[in-house]
């Protein structure tokens, strides 16, 4: 399989006057049908990364390919979700969830045509992770993790080839959230989609990635990555075994490291 | 229950011992009719005035109505401009400020010398005073657009339109909604102030013909004609608001596990 993703020598800066170096010299690449994580300490870029990948942001030098082609305006193959799950209160959840396809071509063409059809997708995507009597409900009368199951659900509606997660369980209870992982690594395993999940959560990106990248502080580039290979589907209880935990705390070592390694003079210079 | 009740009742009861507290006070400090009639004398004016009064009100609510409904046109338009934006915004709200804060009795002379004494500055005038809030408000639903929803959308490829008709505009209804009653209730200032300076109908004409006639009860009348029309106005916006954005104001709650 090729890469789907290819980052290149990317740097991005923000502001004109006082530009703020956010990324520099990021190189990545991400295979087709792959799970990677982005792990990284907070304010390292990994928003921006996310803004970068999707279209949002050009990127200030250096190449960002994806499919083999230059990104250069939004991406209508990627799907995303973030830690807010912004979906909108006066439409059912359903109607949310199937909010892309009004806007992402060729649906929006067929979307009046075909509207049974198109529900139909939508509520077999809600059954699957666990909301198939919600979808007449607004998003208010839902709890907080069904709202992110829902969120999840708009980000893949479309059939994206790259989902792109910002953080998408980090407003969440712990049970909930080990829940939600699950969710996805389903999802995931159903339809293999090009998956990169953005968070600072060294367990989380262990258990549902197959690759974690890490980042460093600002400005943000990719320092290390480690494979984990533990077979899928994977289960919390498998959180607890060694191989599980040696991942976990060779990464959290490796950040740590490198914070205090660069603290005494991080504020005095920054490396090129 | 009772407090359902109680809570229906208590505009009607607090209104009541107002008018009470009115009658006793101009009845125990004995003040002339001509400073400040009681409401028992309003009342009885407004019954013989009857005819007059209901040809002058209904001349203003129509007024009213007119320049109300041209400013929500052209305020919804503006906010949409204003509010979608970053430009219009940082060019236009500064003049928006500044305009409102021109006392508009100092407009109706200009009104006049353009378009004559009569019905067009008294609507001019209405629209001049309510279109602001409807303005800001609906600037303000759009320009409140959650960062991630507008990602979410421009990464499919949305255009600045789609956001606006898909999320833009529906955010900011309940605004709009808030703001009609605002307005509504500033358009009667409006058209009131234009008709008393430059008219020869309308309640405010009445009023000022009252007053230099020396027909103080009467001019309660008008004033409280006035009142009157205008809780009506907001009522029914109110009552609109809370039907058409029923999803902002939540009132029901569901039981939800996970």
């Amino acid at each position: 399989m090729g890469s789907l993703l290819q980052m290149r020598g990317v740097r991005l800066t923000y502001g004109r006057r006082r530009p703020t170096l956010a990324l520099e010299g990021l190189d990545l690449a991400i295979d087709e049908g792959a799970f990677v994580a982005v792990v990284g300490p907070s304010g390292c870029g990994k928003s921006s990364l996310m803004k970068l990948v999707t279209g949002l942001r050009r990127p200030t030098a250096g190449s960002i390919a994806v499919a083999g082609k230059e990104v250069n305006g939004p991406l209508k193959i990627v799907g995303m979700a973030f830690q807010n799950p912004t979906l909108l209160p006066w439409r059912t959840t359903l109607s949310n969830v199937m909010l892309p396809l009004e806007i992402v071509e060729p649906h929006r063409q067929r979307l009046r045509r075909e509207r049974a059809r198109y529900r139909q997708q939508a509520n077999a995507l809600l059954a699957l992770v666990g909301l198939e009597n919600f979808g007449e409900k607004y998003p208010w009368q839902l709890s907080g993790g069904m709202q992110q199951r829902a969120s999840l659900c708009r980000s893949l509606i479309h059939e994206p080839a790259l989902l792109m997660l910002d953080e998408p369980f980090g407003a969440l209870d712990a049970f909930t959230r080990e829940e939600l992982w699950d969710v996805l690594q389903e999802l995931w395993m159903r339809r293999r989609f090009t998956t990169v999940l953005v968070t600072h959560d060294l367990r989380e990106a262990v258990y549902l990635a197959d690759t974690v990248h890490v980042m460093s502080s600002r400005p943000g580039r990719i320092i290390s990555t480690h494979d984990v290979p533990i077979e899928r589907p994977r289960r919390p209880r498998m959180a607890y075994e060694p191989r599980f935990v040696d991942i976990v705390a060779g990464i959290r070592e490796e950040i740590r490291g490198k914070r205090e390694e660069r603290s005494p003079t991080a504020a005095a210079e920054e490396p090129a | 229950m009772r407090s359902e009740l109680l809570e229906r009742a208590v505009p009607w009861i607090a209104s009541f011992a107002l008018l009470l507290l009115w009658e006793i006070g101009c009845t125990l400090f004995n003040v002339p009719e001509f400073v400040l009639p009681k409401p028992t004398v309003v009342a009885a004016a407004l019954v013989q005035w009857a005819g007059p009064i209901w040809f002058h009100a209904s001349h203003t609510l129509v007024t009213t109505i007119l320049g109300f409904a041209i400013s929500v046109v052209a305020g919804v338009l503006i906010g949409i401009a204003v509010g979608s934006s970053r430009l219009a915004y940082r060019g236009f709200y500064p003049m928006l400020v500044g305009f409102n804060s021109v006392p508009k009795v100092a407009i109706v002379p200009v009104l006049v010398i353009w378009f004559g004494i009569g019905t067009l500055p008294a609507v001019l005038t209405a629209f001049l005073m309510s279109f602001f809030p409807i303005a800001v408000n609906v600037a303000t639903g759009l320009a409140t657009v959650e960062p991630e929803m507008e990602d979410v959308l421009r990464s499919l490829g949305a255009k600045p339109r789609d956001i606006i008709v898909k999320v833009g505009l529906p955010r900011a209804l309940p605004y709009f909604f808030a703001s009609l009653k605002v307005a509504i209730t500033l358009a009667f200032v409006g058209s009131v102030i234009s008709e008393s300076i430059a008219s020869n109908r309308g309640i405010g004409t009445m009023m000022v013909q009252a007053s230099s006639d020396f027909r103080i009860a009467l001019v309660f009348a008008g004033l409280i004609v006035t009142a009157v029309m205008g809780i009506a106005m907001y009522a029914g916006f109110a009552m609109l608001e809370l039907r058409t954005t029923r999803w902002a104001t939540r009132r029901m709650d569901f039981d939800a596990d996970d």
